[in-house]
């Protein structure tokens, strides 16, 4: 398991500070893309670095519980050998899937690479696919209806604004959330097991953990960042990553089912990437309750 | 409510988990385990606002061209607003200062109060997701929500002052700063229904789905409903749409098509706009489901009479509640409340009213009861929702800890703790949730009163038994012989209170009974004769006089049993004499008389006056 050092944290976040002052708090916030700056030109591969590696599960993982679709049986019938829920996933080589990496603090501000096409998030078998899917702040999210019967897609966020629509057949409708926030719950009411997560980031440099654990992220600037590991089950790790020019930097992070037990799974939460306080307020806004 | 004191925090039961320690609380936090009810997860602070976003939307606004301005004065800003005192006097109660949902009073609620720091407002003209207009908001003060604990202030508060409120809501949270002021969508005129638009408006209603959660004669009952929850987690039903005098927004055409278009945020209730705009419907469609779901419910909400006549039959008297000789007896309402007398109370029942119709025939009585449940208990299917719903009212009522476990047949169950709810009581009642079955009650005093003393309401009590009628969806173990567990059964008891409930001796049980249960409607007819054997214990009834009469509910699927059910106070009942052939004679009699008397009188007035005319 990586940990985060509080010293290094310290350094960084000294560093950061000194160094922050352009950008605007602002112009991120009233989010959008990259504030003002012309579309940047094609990335020249020898100033930028990858942040790759492999999310482990130590342990054996609890199983799925199975899902009893047959009050629905156009998506029984999709799931000949039955269906289960996709808490945790975990392969034969103890790799941890669906777990979503972004880059939390670190990064300059922009401008960024514009957000290319529109990720799909669809609705097959009665099961959201993909389970953990990553969006930037204004990109256009295409929810498609694979099964042609009703589901209703009801995101849940909290920095963003909330939605909930129907959709009694085969279509596609499109949404995007204009601040950044990690993570956003989406259900169907219908099918009370669907469940999906949507992170939300103001730059390219996330991703998803593959079935064997393994990600990838690629076309990052140079610098030292401070990576977060969200897993819906087991919480958020934060690694320390260093990228050079043309180098790989590599990032181990390993969870295990004790960790259920303390978890804390940020939803909601909104992301500031300036070395600001990003959220971790003290006391709470009931004094007493 | 007092009248500036701020009331006492209320103690949260302690959620499992606890955060690294010396780590804060970081925003929008869940606990990633099972058993922390949707109450004490609303401890944590959610929405919470980073300094750094005040100052960035402060930067914003002062760099911003003018018109986001004089929207809302950003969360926590309210101090000084002159809707503040006339919240804290009126709203905070439920509502709570901090604009949570979690006053006093909240805890006692389901629904519960809205959290205005989200700014999710259910009953809107705008989009799904969108604010509300001002006028929205102020719609909402003015009528309350009626399938709700929130009543409407029209007549209450002067209008400056319910203007007041709407600036100061806007207050409890950020979203009413930033961007445009919300717009409200084009609904356009409403279209006159034909036979051709009901017919249009049920294809549609099958079409797009919402019996899943509505259920096919529309009274909630769909497959879905038991795995409904609203955005905090709290359980929720979907509406029963033939009583649309409950919906939250308004029960007119024009109301239900808005819930349509925009969906009824915080709630599983979709938006359908977007298929209007993927042309999968038309807005003529829409409407006509619109008109569908008004015509499931009557015209007028049912108006509650005092006495419930039972009138007299010459023929045979019906056993079957199917049977087409009530649809010749005139039908009353009976609305139930849940108990909140005697603990543990019940905050949330299913049961809110019941149908009666009554019928005699000089030797027997024949009483039909028609209400809407949801769901036909017991039933597996409801057994999360049972859990859910206890442990969101029952934290301190010192009710039944649940034992059962719940089949993991929804994923969404899965993991959920099925640890028993620590009672506050001290005596731990277990009850078997997978075994409550839905049952109704009618109660008599044991005797005729004479003048207008009647039993306690609540069952009685040790001074004043009362005289009850019971019947329940399953047969009680041990009973019944042959009949399968499921058949039901009817019992005739003594109650002294809802906790002693006798059933008398076996030797004096002559309750008749039938039930059905049909999509989301129980019908069941309970008779028995006038004038039994047993007149310590059993009322004896009488034509011509009117006779006290009050009616529980329980949906066992809902956790509802004993003290825990829906109640309703004294009516009566008054069973119809023949009406004697005297009411035909004695007008006609009088008639002549008078006119004769007249005629006479008449003539020896033109007497005195002379011959001539």
């Amino acid at each position: 398991m990586v940990r985060l050092h509080d010293s290094m944290a310290l350094l960084v976040a000294g560093l950061l500070l000194t160094g922050c002052g352009g950008g605007g708090g602002g112009g991120e916030m009233a989010g959008g893309e990259s504030a003002g700056a012309p579309a940047a030109a094609a990335i020249d591969p020898t100033t930028v670095g990858t942040i790759a590696g492999r999310i482990a599960f130590e342990g054996t993982p609890p199983a799925g519980s199975p899902i009893d679709m047959s009050e629905e049986p156009t998506c029984a019938e999709k799931h000949p050998n039955g269906a289960s829920t996709e808490e945790v996933v975990v392969d034969q080589n103890g790799g941890l899937g669906n777990v979503f990496v972004y880059i939390k603090e670190g990064l300059g501000g922009g401008p960024y690479p514009p957000a290319e096409g529109s990720p799909v998030l669809d609705q097959d078998g009665c099961v959201y696919s993909p389970h953990v899917i990553g969006l930037r702040t204004g990109q256009s999210l295409t929810i498609r209806n694979s099964d042609g019967l009703l589901h209703n897609i009801n995101a849940k966020p909290t920095t963003n604004r909330t939605f909930n629509i129907s959709q009694p057949t085969t279509m596609e409708t499109t949404r995007s959330f204009p601040l950044a926030e990690v993570m956003i719950p989406v259900a169907c009411d219908v099918h009370g097991w669907m469940q999906a997560y949507i992170g939300v980031v103001d730059h390219p440099y996330f991703a998803i953990s593959g079935a064997d654990g393994t990600f990838r992220i690629e076309n990052v600037p140079p610098g030292t960042y401070t990576v977060e590991t969200w897993h819906e089950r087991y919480g958020t790790q934060t690694v320390q990553v260093t990228v050079a020019a043309q180098e790989t930097a590599d990032m181990q992070v390993t969870y295990s089912e004790q960790m259920a037990a303390n978890a804390v799974v940020p939803l909601g939460a909104p992301i500031d990437l300036h070395g600001h306080d990003t959220g971790k307020h003290a006391g709470t806004a009931h004094g007493g309750r | 409510m007092a009248g500036t004191a701020c009331p006492r925090p209320r103690p949260q039961p302690q959620p499992r988990a606890r955060a690294r320690a010396g780590a804060g609380e970081p925003q929008g936090v869940v606990r990633a385990h099972c058993g922390t009810s949707p109450r004490a997860r609303r401890g944590t602070p959610r929405s919470r606002i980073a300094p750094v976003t005040i100052l960035a939307t402060s930067l914003a606004l002062a760099l911003a061209p003018a018109p986001a301005r004089g929207q809302g004065a950003g969360a926590g800003q309210g101090q000084g607003h002159p809707g503040k005192p006339i919240y804290d006097r009126w709203c905070a109660g439920c509502h709570g200062e901090d604009g949570r949902g979690q006053g006093e009073a909240a805890a006692y609620m389901l629904p519960p109060p809205r959290d205005f720091t989200r700014a999710l407002y259910q009953i809107r003209t705008t989009a799904s997701g969108e604010l509300p207009t001002d006028a929205d908001i102020l719609r909402v003060i003015d009528e309350g929500m009626p399938g709700t604990a929130m009543p409407g202030w029209r007549t209450l508060l002067s209008r400056s002052e319910r203007e007041a409120l709407v600036g100061y809501l806007k207050t409890f949270s950020r979203f009413f700063d930033q961007g445009e002021p919300p717009q409200a969508l084009a609904f356009g005129r409403t279209p006159r229904a034909t036979e051709e638009t009901l017919r249009e408006g049920r294809e549609f209603y099958e079409r797009i789905e919402c019996w899943k959660c509505h259920g096919q004669a529309g009274r909630g009952d769909g497959p879905s409903a038991p795995t409904q929850t609203d955005d905090a987690g709290f359980p929720i039903r979907p509406a029963d749409l033939t009583e649309n005098w409950h919906f939250n927004g308004g029960g007119t055409v024009e109301d239900i098509y808005r819930r349509l278009r925009t969906g009824m945020d915080g709630t599983p209730m979709p938006s359908f706009s977007d298929l209007l705009d993927a042309g999968f419907m038309t807005e003529q469609q829409l409407w006509s489901v619109a008109h569908y779901v008004r015509s499931l419910s009557p015209e007028q909400a049912p108006r509650v009479r005092d006495v419930v006549r039972a009138a007299r039959v010459e023929g045979a008297l019906p056993s079957s509640p199917d049977d087409s000789a009530w649809a010749a007896a005139e039908s009353y309402y009976i609305p139930l409340v849940g108990q909140v007398v005697v603990k543990p109370r019940w905050f949330a029942p299913t049961v809110d009213g019941v149908w009666v119709q009554a019928l005699h025939d000089d030797r027997e009585l024949a009483l039909r009861l028609v209400w809407h449940d949801p769901s036909q208990s017991p039933d597996t299917a409801w057994l999360a929702w049972q859990r859910r719903v206890l442990e969101t009212m029952e934290p301190r009522e010192g009710g039944p800890t649940a034992d059962a476990r719940p089949q993991a047949a929804n994923a969404a169950e899965a993991g959920a703790a099925t640890a028993p709810q620590a009672t506050a009581a001290g005596t731990a009642m277990s009850i078997d949730l997978a075994r409550l079955p839905d049952a109704i009650a009618v109660q008599f005093p044991r005797t005729i009163p004479t003048g207008m003393d009647r039993p306690y309401f609540l069952m009685g009590d040790a001074r004043q038994p009362v005289y009850l009628w019971r019947w329940q969806s399953v047969t009680p173990a041990g009973e019944g012989g042959a009949q399968a567990p499921s058949a039901g059964s009817a019992i005739e008891a003594t109650a002294r209170g809802m906790t002693r409930i006798e059933p008398l001796p076996a030797a004096s049980q002559s309750l008749a009974w039938d039930a059905t249960f049909d999509q989301g409607e129980w019908r069941v007819v309970l008779r028995r004769a006038l004038a039994t054997q047993d007149t310590a214990n059993q009322l004896q009834f009488r034509t011509g006089q009117a006779i006290p009469m009050a009616l529980f509910a329980w949906d066992g699927s809902n956790s509802e049993e004993g003290t825990r059910g829906s109640i309703g106070t004294w009516y009566f009942i008054y069973l119809d004499q023949p009406t004697p052939r005297t009411v035909y004679a004695t007008p006609v009699v009088a008639m002549v008389l008078t006119a004769g008397l007249g005629l006479v009188a008449v003539a020896r007035a033109q007497k005195k006056n002379g011959n001539g005319v």
